[in-house]
């Protein structure tokens, strides 16, 4: 090294000030992919802490839909939907599913009559090995047209500031729908009487190459009683796990898988708009629902039903919430495997003996 | 110096410097994201990733058959020691993050999909104390990567700018031959 005479050391000084500057850059350009100098983004992280509230998650369990039981059985498909999408999974035929009755809430202990939305998770597999699954709901739309309503929805629903609520909803004037739909609809006693459906809009890839924009449904083919809340309520906190258990113990019960096309004047970008009754629907298959199992030994607790898992034939739309969804759920599944020891396998164990 | 790398070993390495640059960036925007993004990221993330993992082999391979220029006699112990570890911890990294990367989506029971449709096998079973332990290692060894890649890219510069041993066109240099920058 020469750093004897002036000159020279003044070109190695500026030399190391020039490292200094590149990894310097480094680090920050680093630091920002991070999110760490953008204290603002809406990452998983801050979406899932909206979600638990002051009173922190329920360790061990997902950190949304909380409460549920697993279920395994068939999927019946009609071979129909191969006009719409290429994906095996539709090609007529039986595959195997696991699933997860489920309740929107976030506490695992919560009483039936007291959670208002209800959904499914869903898993089928094609014998090519290619996977798809869903998560899906009983409300006919989303409460909220984004992601990042859905997390003012989860602050303002835990402030304890008055005027939180009226002024999200000022803000979000598609919440009243949702409001309307649960303070007027019917509640039932049994999962197998429940309606589960995707809201968002995924796009179906037929043989030929051509996109055909789609939500879908699975309507229950078991007699649907209405009931009132307090009627649920008068049922006991845990009945419908109790229920559909007895239930399937006694028969099958399945759901009819519907396709909904949209048409090109729908936006697809919006789960809290319903399309208009009357667009063009394909019954796909058959759900069939065959054997029961609680969460903690069954298959389903260490599925995440991501909805972006998806054959090859379908795809996300332009609806924002697929994304966000994956992102979120990816977050509370590598959280709750990781809680395993919090997950109250024991407590859970002795409660089912002494009944 | 009497000689550089191969053209092939400065090739895959300029190549696979950016592509692992671009794994990180690529990973922690990702995983600190709701965008609609998150899913071309995360798709680009697997895909590139076992990319990497095969690249890696080669690499390896090329490493093995042609070894590496000696260093300059004038560097001192300290810098020769740093200089000889190295390799090991970028060639572990290389090979070990992808398939740490594989093998925790195996064990959360992720389909593993490549460009839209390529399935790779699981390697492991579904298991929540090997997704924990995998998980918390890709996280910590990618911030050592990115750490170790700073400092190699500093030590490079500081080959080039404060020292001007010839020690970074050994691997800078873009003849095609395998004689030596000077
Ligand atoms: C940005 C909006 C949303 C967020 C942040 C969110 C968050 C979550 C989280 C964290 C879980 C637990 C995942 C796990 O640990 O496996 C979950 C489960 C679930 N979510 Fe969402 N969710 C959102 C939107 C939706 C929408 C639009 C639907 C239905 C159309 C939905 C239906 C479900 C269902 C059915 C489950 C339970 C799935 C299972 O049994 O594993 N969510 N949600
Ligand atoms: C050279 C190879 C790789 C590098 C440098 C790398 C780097 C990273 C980084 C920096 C993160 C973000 C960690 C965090 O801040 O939480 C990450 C996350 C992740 N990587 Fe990789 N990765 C590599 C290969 C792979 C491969 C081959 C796969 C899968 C096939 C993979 C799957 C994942 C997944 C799923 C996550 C998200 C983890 C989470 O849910 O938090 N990676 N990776």
């Amino acid at each position: 090294m020469s750093s004897g005479t002036p000159p020279a050391r003044a070109r190695t000084l500026g030399s190391f000030a020039a490292i200094l500057v590149v990894a310097g850059a480094g680090v920050g350009a680093f630091a920002y992919a991070a999110g760490w100098l953008t204290p603002d983004r809406l990452t998983p992280a801050r979406m899932l802490a909206a979600l638990d509230g002051p009173k922190g998650p329920a360790l061990g369990h997902r950190r949304n839909h909380a409460k549920g039981i697993c279920f395994t059985g068939i999927f019946a498909a009609s071979g129909e939907g191969r006009e719409i999408t290429r994906a095996s999974v539709l090609a007529s035929g039986q595959y195997p599913v696991v699933g997860r009755f489920n309740l929107g809430t976030t506490e695992p202990d919560s009483p039936d009559a007291t959670v208002r939305v209800r959904g499914m998770g869903l898993q089928i597999t094609a014998p090519d090995g290619a996977v798809w699954r869903m998560a899906m709901i009983d409300p006919p739309f989303f409460p909220v047209a984004t992601p990042r309503a859905f997390y003012d929805l989860q602050v303002a629903s835990h402030s304890t500031e008055r005027g939180a609520m009226p002024a999200f909803i000022a803000q979000h004037p598609e919440f009243r729908a949702f409001a309307e739909w649960a303070g007027s609809a019917p509640w039932t006693g049994s999962y197998a009487e429940t309606g589960f459906n995707s809201l968002d809009s995924f796009v179906f890839t037929d043989t030929q190459g051509y996109d055909h924009p789609v939500r879908w449904s699975l309507l229950p083919d078991a007699t649907v009683t209405a009931l009132t809340q307090a009627q649920l309520a008068a049922m006991g906190p845990d009945h419908l796990e109790q229920e559909i258990r007895a239930r399937v113990a006694a028969a099958p019960q399945s759901w009819r898988m519907v396709v909904t096309l949209a048409d090109p004047i729908d936006q697809t970008a919006d789960p809290s708009k319903a399309w208009p009754e009357d667009r063009r629907r394909m019954e796909v298959g058959t759900l069939i629902v065959q054997r029961i199992e609680a969460e903690r030994d069954g298959p389903c607790r260490d599925i995440n039903f991501d909805p972006t898992v998806l054959p090859d034939g379908m795809s996300v739309s332009d609806d924002p919430f697929p994304a966000a969804r994956s992102a979120a759920y990816a977050r509370s599944y590598n959280l709750r495997a990781a809680e395993v020891r919090d997950y109250p396998y024991q407590r859970a164990a002795a409660t089912e003996a002494s009944r | 110096m009497t000689r550089s790398f191969t053209a092939w070993q400065r090739l895959l390495h300029w190549a696979m410097a950016i592509a692992i640059l671009g794994m990180l960036f690529i990973g922690v925007g990702m995983v600190s994201t709701i965008a609609p993004s998150y899913l071309p990221l995360i798709a680009t993330h697997r895909t590139l990733g076992i990319v990497i993992l095969v690249l890696a082999v080669v690499r390896l391979g090329l490493r093995w058959r042609y070894g590496a220029p000696p260093l300059p006699v004038s560097m001192p112990i300290p810098m020769r020691l740093a200089a000889h570890l190295s390799p090991y911890a970028f060639y572990a990294l290389m090979l070990g993050m992808p398939l740490i990367g594989w093998a925790m989506m195996s064990a959360a029971a992720y389909p593993i999909v490549l460009l839209g449709h390529i399935r790779l096998p699981p390697i492991l079973p579904q298991s929540d104390a090997l997704h924990t332990l995998l998980w918390k290692a890709h996280v910590y060894l990618a911030f050592a990567f990115f750490a170790l890649v700073v400092m190699h890219v500093a030590a490079a510069l500081y080959h080039a700018l404060v020292r001007r041993d010839g020690v970074f066109e050994t691997m800078a240099s873009v003849r095609a031959d395998r004689a030596a920058a000077e």
